[in-house]
């Protein structure tokens, strides 16, 4: 039963880390990415390295994520305005 | 043709690198029994606070110290502009940060005490903290940071300060950061917590000084 959680999560962490450089739209990849922060802390969290996964879901999924998604939004302000 | 060969070569690289993960042996250095063997005399009983901030806690205040240099260097290069006003945001988005925000407060703390003894810490902490301060700013509740006050500097300051006077006060001790096995619990929770403060605001301010130029 693990065993099969563990393929799943490592099968999804590649295919949202692929979905991430290959998504066209940037607010698309953006998402992705955060969704590729949360199975990484999943990952580590299987790994039994919980101090990383909880490093890694505040730091590398929310705090960048927002930075990009802040960044989408000025850039998409930016594109508009002229 | 191309492609076809690109792929083949980064099919060959993909089982190169697996089979190289497969093969790798013991490490070569195990320090789990030694962490083990003096956790008692660190302070705290979770392995990972004790190696971060006991026995390798020159590296904790380097990391501090590079990410204070690094906020720095954003100040620098922004320079001085009005902060913009921020526009606010949807009602519904605006109440769901005002209830998430003490919540978020209250995960810190737990997430700062609970580092002695299980996963958690104040790295975790602050970016929690941090993450409060973006999504506030994000709704509309709290403008862009301007060019930083003085009480803004203390707090910014304040983590690396604090660990810096810990370390010039522990010298007599022999090495350095070397903690008296007594007072070594209540030392590590009073750098841990102004870390914290310090971490949440400068991650908070990559976030918060950066926005403050998008109306020019």
């Amino acid at each position: 039963m693990t065993l099969a959680f563990d393929f799943l999560l490592a099968l999804s962490l590649l295919w949202s880390g692929w979905r991430t450089l290959a998504a066209p739209r940037l607010d698309r990849a953006i998402v992705l990415f955060i969704v590729f922060g949360l199975l990484m802390s999943l990952a580590w969290a299987r790994l039994s390295a919980p101090d990383i996964g909880l490093a890694e879901a505040a730091i590398g999924a929310g705090l960048t994520g927002a930075l990009l998604l802040d960044a989408y939004g000025v850039l998409r302000r930016r594109r508009a305005e002229p | 043709m191309v492609v076809g060969l690109v792929v083949t070569l980064a099919l060959a690289f993909v089982f190169l690198m697996a089979g190289a993960m497969l093969e790798l042996g013991p490490a070569a250095i195990d320090l789990r029994a030694p962490v083990a063997a003096h956790l008692a005399d660190s302070g705290v009983s979770h392995p990972v606070t004790a190696v971060l901030l006991n026995y390798r806690g020159y590296d904790t205040l380097l990391e501090i110290a590079v990410l204070l240099l690094a906020l720095l260097a954003i100040l620098a290069v922004v320079g001085e502009s009005p902060a913009s006003p921020s526009h606010a945001a949807h009602p519904v988005l605006q109440t769901l940060g005002r209830l998430a925000t003490p919540l978020m407060i209250v995960v810190a703390t737990y997430l700062l005490w609970a580092g002695a003894f299980r996963p958690g810490g104040a790295f975790q902490a602050g970016a929690v903290l941090a993450a409060a301060a973006v999504l506030l700013h994000l709704v509309g509740l709290l403008p862009g940071w301007s060019t930083p006050g003085l009480r803004l500097r203390i707090g910014l300051a304040a983590g690396f300060a604090l660990f810096l006077a810990v370390a010039a006060a522990l010298l007599t001790q022999g090495s350095l950061l070397q903690y008296p096995p007594a007072a070594a619990g209540a030392l590590i929770l009073l750098i841990e917590s102004g870390l914290t403060v310090s971490l949440a605001l400068i991650l908070a301010g990559l976030f918060l000084f950066l926005s403050r130029e998008e109306g020019a």
